[in-house]
């Protein structure tokens, strides 16, 4: 397997203009005969979509609720990233560049990041012209915030809920082109496999969710945007749907997959209460901003938060990082909260939260000032956990919640696949080994809006073979093969002693990653990771019951085929994560810590991009590399001391 | 469940139907032990696991994010759209809010324009079909001029997040007696009204996402305010005033046809 990253030659400002030159174009009349298959609808597939009919391609967009609106994304809180500098507080498009790289721990490629940073603002020009009610100063202009530690107030938003707003832009878009008729619109349908015909990305093959029809469907082009796998935990932020299923299934066709240990682990978000718990709640990072972080300095105090007097807290990070305190990066907070709560520090009923606490910010500047600020966080908080955050300081404890990790893309966003795309949380490609707020958003954007109408087209002229047959040999033999795999998994329904629910069997999964591939790993946890993994998938083959037919609307067995996948899958996520024995970004290895027990990197060897290649099912995935050359920047280590 | 304060068990009679075409009934299962602090929808998830566990099909149920903002989740509890509790959508909707002993009718949004695909699932696509018609600013990618050449004043900027905050669910759709989506256009309309990005399609949008919403088999607006009641997000029925002076205005004065 060949890793070429295309990255266009020449100096670092001037490669996106450069490249957009150099690629082929099609023709305006061509552009009408071919077909692209876009699966997914969030940022980053509604912005592909709507973008591509608009150049006139003719697009087919695949998801798998019921309206595109309801991707994902529309639960993104914070905001996003541009570097319009309207603050005039020194950013430009080279610091937002350098902010991502130095936030991922240098392991994000320099040429994609600065590309994202620079198309930053061309997102929020298109964004504002469709509509999108960003908040803004009293003189008319957008306002800013400044999110996720950084030192500039780069942050665009709409209240607590600007992925909402800006999928409702995209949406929109895409419904357009619908009502133009040059996007064929299919929601309710699970992509389950990719069809891949001499080597290059042909169609996929789907499941029709309401009637259970398996369908094969060709085209030019397939971009996926299907999103992380968060999911593989089974208890994340993520939407209950998110899943690994459509990226996996390109992996077992041959798209690397590339740093899948790669996850990020959010700091704020409301601890788990109880076994029968489906997923978790985040509270937006924002609350970092006042709130302030601590527990008990006894481990294994009871008393009530109000009843520990001031000497007897441990404001843990203010105390170990003095110049950024609360505001340590994701990854930092995150690790900090689990060391508590190892050393027995932990509150709450399961002693698995900290505080974080309002109480001195109200003093300072009024509850009514507090209110206002986070007003919406504290009612959503108080609505699942019955406390008033303003009288009971706030209880938090970290949670999966993104994936940097993903399938292997060049400059282009092309997979390994020719002709299979890959854009948004489903691709590897610009965050390195941890993302800074509110730039997911701005990359899913990127892709679906900038980088992917520019590439395509230099994938599509230049292809040799233009007859795509879906009712050929190659759809055939793909739709069979997913045909048996649900056979498969229906064929154990049924009660009887000794089986379980697939919820049963993905919570078994989840815990097991959250223990050893969670926020801290080492050696010997993630080895026996790797031997359970194929021990619980077996039984799952056995004993998993899954009832009703294949025939209808069966929400147990759309399940159980995702949760099949993660079973596989997080095999390569185990993987991966001990081939890396450095410390980078989100992933600690316990082996590599400095003295002080931050993480400790190590460029001479792990200076790379990880990217796996399928061999089956019971053998371990071969390696490839793809080094990382910093030529723009020089890799520090971070420090927030 | 550590806390036995907290538990407590209930009757749900369960809307069961097949599909579309078969007839459907109410069925009653207990609910088992539930905790206080549970989501509605994750007293479901009890209910289905020991149904699976029983060899039955579990109640099929749409959801996604579960927090209030996808809009996929919502059926009918004891009569009303999303529950009791003001603006909160059914996935919000915590059982302490519920009583040991209590019985509990769930059943799907049933409105004209929402066909039943399964128990508790119906199909909204009708909504979308709606934005399609017009919930948008027609602008291709690219085209954009720089953002803060267009002010916006704060107060228009808010009120229009207040109605661009929507999350389609359709609620309003199901609590209204005549199965109107005004609400659900005027929340659009609005939004896109307030801005000076929304103006120069102003008038043709009114009027073809109403002319639609007839054809689509929604009902009139007969100002009930049953939707207002019942929507998770609080849009306000100034929206529906707001949308009959874009229509009215579109139908005397424009040219759009
Ligand atoms: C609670 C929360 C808050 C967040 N807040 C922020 C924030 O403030 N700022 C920020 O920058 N980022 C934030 N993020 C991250 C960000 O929201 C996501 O990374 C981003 O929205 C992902 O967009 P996407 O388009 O790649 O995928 P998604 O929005 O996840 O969309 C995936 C799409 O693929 C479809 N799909 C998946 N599998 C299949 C299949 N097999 N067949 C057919 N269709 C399929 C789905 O139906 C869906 O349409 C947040 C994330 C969470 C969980
Ligand atoms: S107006 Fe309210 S009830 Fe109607 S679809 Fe929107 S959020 Fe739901
Ligand atoms: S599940 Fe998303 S709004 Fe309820």
């Amino acid at each position: 397997m060949l890793l070429d990253a295309k990255i266009p030659t020449g100096p670092l400002v001037e490669k996106w203009d450069k490249h957009r030159f150099d690629l082929k174009l099609v023709n305006p009349a061509n552009k009408r005969k071919f077909d692209i298959i876009v699966v997914g609808s969030g940022l980053a597939g509604a912005s592909a979509s709507a973008s591509l009919a608009e150049m006139g391609y003719n697009v087919k967009t695949f998801c798998i609720q019921d309206s595109p609106r309801r991707a994902h994304s529309i639960a993104a809180q914070g905001g996003i990233n541009a570097a319009k500098n309207y603050q005039n507080d020194g950013d430009s498009i080279f610091r937002l560049f350098y902010d991502t790289i130095k936030g991922g721990d240098f392991r994000a490629r320099e040429a994609n990041v600065y590309r994202l940073a620079q198309v930053s603002n061309n997102i929020i020009d298109q964004c504002v012209a469709q509509g999108v009610p960003f908040a803004r100063e009293y003189g008319g202009g957008l306002a800013n915030r400044s999110f996720g530690g950084a030192q500039v107030s780069r942050t665009f938003y709409a209240r607590g809920q600007t992925g909402q707003q800006l999928l409702l832009g995209a949406y929109g878009a895409l419904m357009r082109q619908v009502k133009l008729g040059k996007v064929t619109m299919l929601p309710r349908q699970e992509m389950l496999d990719l069809v891949v015909e001499d080597g290059v990305a042909r169609g996929i093959v789907t499941r029709n969710l309401i009637t259970g029809a398996i369908e094969c469907h060709g085209a030019h082009a397939v971009v996926l945007a299907t999103g992380g796998y968060g999911n593989a935990y089974f208890l994340s932020t993520n939407a209950m749907a998110s899943n690994v299923t459509a990226a996996f299934r390109a992996y077992k066709r041959g798209a690397a997959m590339a740093n899948p240990c790669f996850v990020q682990i959010h700091p704020t978000c409301i601890p788990v209460h109880g076994d029968y718990q489906s997923k978790l709640t985040l509270m937006s990072e924002s609350l970092r901003n006042d709130g302030r972080v601590w527990v008990p300095i006894k481990p294994g105090d009871k008393r009530a938060p109000a009843d520990i007097p001031e000497a007897e807290r441990d404001y843990y990070l203010e105390k170990k990082y003095p110049s950024f305190g609360n505001l340590v990066p994701r990854d930092v907070a995150s690790r900090n909260a689990k060391e508590q709560c190892d050393a027995g520090k932990g509150v709450g009923e399961t002693g698995l939260a900290v505080y974080l606490d309002f109480a001195d910010a109200i003093k300072r500047d009024s509850l009514a000032t507090v209110q206002k600020k986070y007003g919406n966080l504290f009612h959503m908080y108080e609505k699942i956990t019955d406390q008033n955050p303003t009288e009971r300081p706030m209880m938090i404890y970290p949670a999966v919640h993104y994936t940097m990790g993903g399938l292997w893309v060049d400059y282009n966003l092309m997979s390994t696949i020719p002709g299979l795309f890959v854009l948004g949380e489903a691709n590897f490609s610009d965050h390195g080994a941890n993302r800074l707020g509110a730039s997911a958003l701005m990359q899913g954007l990127a892709d679906g809006y900038f980088v992917i109408p520019a590439t395509i087209g230099g994938y599509l002229a230049g292809m040799a073979n233009r007859n795509i047959d879906p009712k050929g040999q190659t759809f055939l033999a793909t739709r069979k093969e997913a045909e048996g795999r649900i056979s498969r998994l229906l064929a154990g329904s049924g009660k009887g002693a000794g089986k379980r629910t697939v919820d049963d069997f993905h919570r078994q999964l989840g815990l097991l990653l959250w223990e050893h591939c969670g926020m801290a790993r080492n050696e010997k946890g993630l080895q026996e990771a790797l031997k359970t993994i194929p021990a619980i998938r077996e039984e799952f083959w056995h004993s998993a019951i899954v009832p009703g037919t294949g025939e209808s609307l069966n929400q147990s067995l759309e399940r159980a085929g995702r949760v099949a996948d993660f079973l596989e899958f997080a095999q390569v996520m185990v993987v991966d994560a001990l081939q890396r024995k450095e410390s980078c970004g989100c992933h600690l290895r316990e082996e590599s810590q400095t003295p002080e027990n931050e993480a400790l990197r190590d460029d001479s060897n792990y200076s790379h991009v990880a990217a796996w290649e399928y061999t089956g099912t019971d053998t371990l995935p071969t390696l490839h590399k793809e080094p990382l050359s910093f030529e723009n920047v020089q890799p520090s280590q971070r420090s927030y001391k | 469940m550590s806390d036995t304060s907290k538990i407590i068990n209930l009757t749900l009679k369960i809307w069961r139907q097949e599909n579309g075409a078969s007839a459907g009934a109410f069925k009653n299962y207990p609910s088992g032990p539930i905790s206080t602090d549970m989501s509605f929808l994750e007293m479901l998830d009890v209910v289905n696991e020991a149904l699976t566990r029983q060899g039955e099909e579990p109640v099929a149920f749409d959801h996604d994010c579960r927090e209030g903002i996808c809009g996929a989740c919502g059926t009918v509890i004891n009569g009303q759209a999303h529950g009791h509790q003001q603006g909160t959508t059914l996935c919000q909707l915590h059982m302490r809010n519920f009583k040991d002993g209590d019985t509990i009718v769930i059943e799907p949004f049933r409105s004209r324009a929402f066909p039943l695909i399964k128990d508790l699932i119906v199909d909204r696509s009708a909504l979308d079909t709606l934005v399609a018609e017009g919930g948008y600013v027609s602008v291709n990618t690219g085209g954009a001029i720089e953002a803060n050449t267009i002010l916006v004043p704060q107060q228009t900027a808010d009120q229009a997040l207040d109605a661009s905050e929507c999350i389609g669910c359709g609620a309003c759709v199901a609590a209204c007696p005549n199965g109107s989506a005004m609400l659900f256009v005027s929340a659009k309309v609005s939004q896109l009204a307030l801005l000076p990005q929304g103006k120069p399609e102003r008038a043709k949008r009114a009027l073809a996402m109403v002319r639609k919403m007839d054809e689509l088999g929604f009902g009139n607006c007969g100002n009930e305010r049953e939707c207002e009641a019942a929507c998770p997000k609080q849009i306000s029925i100034t929206n529906i005033a707001r949308l009959n002076r874009e229509f009215f205005k579109a139908s005397l004065f424009s040219r759009e046809k």
